[in-house]
């Protein structure tokens, strides 16, 4: 891994939202709410980071300053070298072949009104426009068979297809410019065990076939440490831990982390019996703490 | 005498495509004070089967067999009667806790009308009882929380009124539909001792319907994993852990990435992993 250039180095990037204040009214005030906090990190090339948290913790907003979907009040975050938060809009335009994004919610991140093959044929046709028409279908075919799709699914519609599908329609269409880093934003969190262990698969398959990086945002530290070779642990907008996936997860150093793992079902009865024995009592001498 | 005994239970759905058989056979029974976990992935019929017993299936759908709650029998029973089961006797937790509450109404409202309806209670007496509740499912400031609206709350409290509410009239049975998906996996384990907690302080029999074997582990004593509309496995819960039986149950263990073991690749359990097995 060190033996690589970092694609995207990220230092002390943070994130302000104003919200109105309860009692201010109409034209009242507004209060600065730091959704994340100085956040460095680099990526490499063909690795995939992990970034776990619990929701609110600012996870989501991170990933998408990074590559400038929201506007980040302070710090810098360079794409081979440019800055990408000073980037012109043309220039913006150009890094979105090279970075993309898979969504939590499969269906509502597809367009209902069009076609399976448009969907996922949308971004080639903004980037590569000078690609024919006939070459775009066979790539798109192409493409579809590789996340598991079968290519005569082209012309159905995003409700014709199961919660696992959708998730396959919107990696393909992630996958179709060729990028270099993939954003996957809770990418598995809302499907089934057994198909989330399918979409997992298929991820780490592609990753290791493009070489791909990916930024893989979950609540999960499990299934995070399973498919990432480091962890980055967020917490109210600050980066708490990062290493490797196996020190982070086997010897953890913040209490928050900690925690984030106690919280993670043991599928062994005796284990989880005596775990959450242990949550019991910590909550007893919590709540005997706070009286 | 099981408090819920189910026999040859079978749902069907009138659609435009055909007949389908969400639920083909379903047998089991829970006893008073105890747990049962049914777990299954999206389809297996595991909800559907958990709607029939209360009449809550879809216009288009149709169950038969038999489901004896108390002894008495009470499976396709007309609203009339079926209402003095829902909410008093069988209380039920809803998948999706935002969809599940109604949005325009203070969660003081909707919590008073279920013991003002059942239980005859003037506004004040259920107010409080309310209010003893949401206490009891560790919300915290519950007597000035009781006044706000479902979406000032969050995801987790938002299931923990959810609860509350289920629990309002001492149901004796309480149905929970994946009450933790939706959420994160802190907030999930929080749910998961509270509904523990509840059943010992209340005694209530639970049915727990997830789709995650691991967070069956430490909650209940049987445990039935369903694939297909039918029964896979149905035995203790230790026993499915420490020595699956069912080709289906080891591959849904096999699913989940463990953090206290590392493997390459996850196994999937899929239509064609059954085929291969010879079940579907």
């Amino acid at each position: 891994m060190t033996d690589k250039n970092p694609i995207l180095q990220v230092r002390d990037i943070t994130v302000d939202f104003s919200i109105p204040t309860k009692t201010g009214g109409l034209f009242g005030g507004h209060q600065v709410l730091r959704a994340v906090k100085g956040v460095s990190f680099d990526l490499y090339e063909g690795e995939v980071l992990g970034i776990v948290g619990e929701s609110g913790c600012g996870k989501s907003t991170l990933s998408r300053a990074v590559i400038k979907l929201v506007q980040a009040s302070g710090g810098e975050s360079k794409w081979m070298g440019k800055d990408i938060l000073k980037m012109t809009p043309t220039e913006l335009t150009a890094l979105r072949k090279d970075v993309q994004m898979i969504f939590q919610d499969p269906l509502a991140s597809l367009n209902p009104r069009m076609t399976v093959g448009a969907i996922i044929a949308e971004p080639l046709t903004i980037h590569y426009p000078e690609v024919s028409r006939e070459e775009r279908m066979v790539r798109v075919a192409e493409l579809m068979e590789k996340v598991g799709l079968s290519s005569t699914w082209i012309n159905r519609y995003p409700h014709e297809f199961s919660g696992g599908q959708c998730q396959r329609i919107g990696i393909a269409r992630a996958l179709i410019t060729r990028p270099k880093l993939i954003i996957c934003d809770e990418a598995v969190s809302a499907l089934d065990v057994s198909v989330r262990a399918q979409v997992i698969n298929l991820l780490m398959d592609l990753q290791k076939e493009f070489g791909l990086s990916l930024m893989f945002i979950s609540h999960d530290i499990a299934v995070v440490r399973h498919i990432a070779q480091r962890i980055m642990v967020l917490y109210f907008g600050e980066v708490v831990e990062i290493g490797d996936a196996e020190q982070v997860t086997m010897a953890p150093e913040h209490d928050y982390t900690k925690r984030l793992i106690a919280s993670v079902p043991v599928p062994d009865p005796k284990v989880e019996m005596e775990r959450r024995e242990q949550r019991r009592r910590l909550r007893r001498e919590a709540a005997a703490a706070a009286v | 005498m099981a408090l819920l005994e189910i026999n040859n239970l079978k749902v069907d759905f009138q659609t435009q495509d055909g007949v389908v058989h969400a639920v083909k056979d379903l047998s089991y029974t829970v006893e008073k004070g105890k747990t049962l976990a049914i777990v299954g992935e999206s389809g297996s019929g595991k909800t559907q089967g958990a709607f029939a017993i209360l009449g809550l299936l879809p216009r288009n759908g149709k169950a038969s067999g038999s489901v004896k709650f108390d002894g008495k029998e009470i499976l396709n029973l007309p609203s009339s009667q079926i209402n003095a089961y829902r909410a008093e006797r069988i209380g039920i937790i809803f998948q999706d806790p935002m969809t599940s509450l109604n949005p325009y109404l203070r969660i003081s409202r909707q919590m008073t009308e279920v013991l003002e309806h059942h239980k005859g209670m003037s506004r004040s007496e259920a107010l409080a009882e309310s209010i003893r509740f949401l206490d009891a499912v560790r919300i915290p400031d519950a007597k000035n929380r009781v006044h706000m609206y479902p979406h000032e709350f969050s995801g987790g409290m938002r299931q923990r009124v959810m609860i509350a509410m289920s629990l309002l009239c001492q149901p004796e049975l309480l149905i929970a539909d994946e009450p933790t998906t939706a959420l994160d996996v802190t907030v999930q384990a929080g749910i998961i001792d509270l509904l523990v907690d509840l059943q010992e302080d209340f005694g209530t029999s639970i049915i727990l319907i997830t789709h995650d074997l691991g967070i069956v582990a430490g909650t209940c004593e049987d445990t039935l994993v369903m694939f297909d509309g039918r029964v896979m496995e149905y035995r203790k819960t230790l026993d499915i852990f420490e020595n699956p039986q069912h080709p289906y149950t080891q591959g849904l263990l096999a699913a989940v990435p463990r953090l206290d073991k590392k493997v390459d690749r996850l196994s999937t359990v899929s239509y064609d992993f059954m085929a291969s097995k010879g079940v579907a």
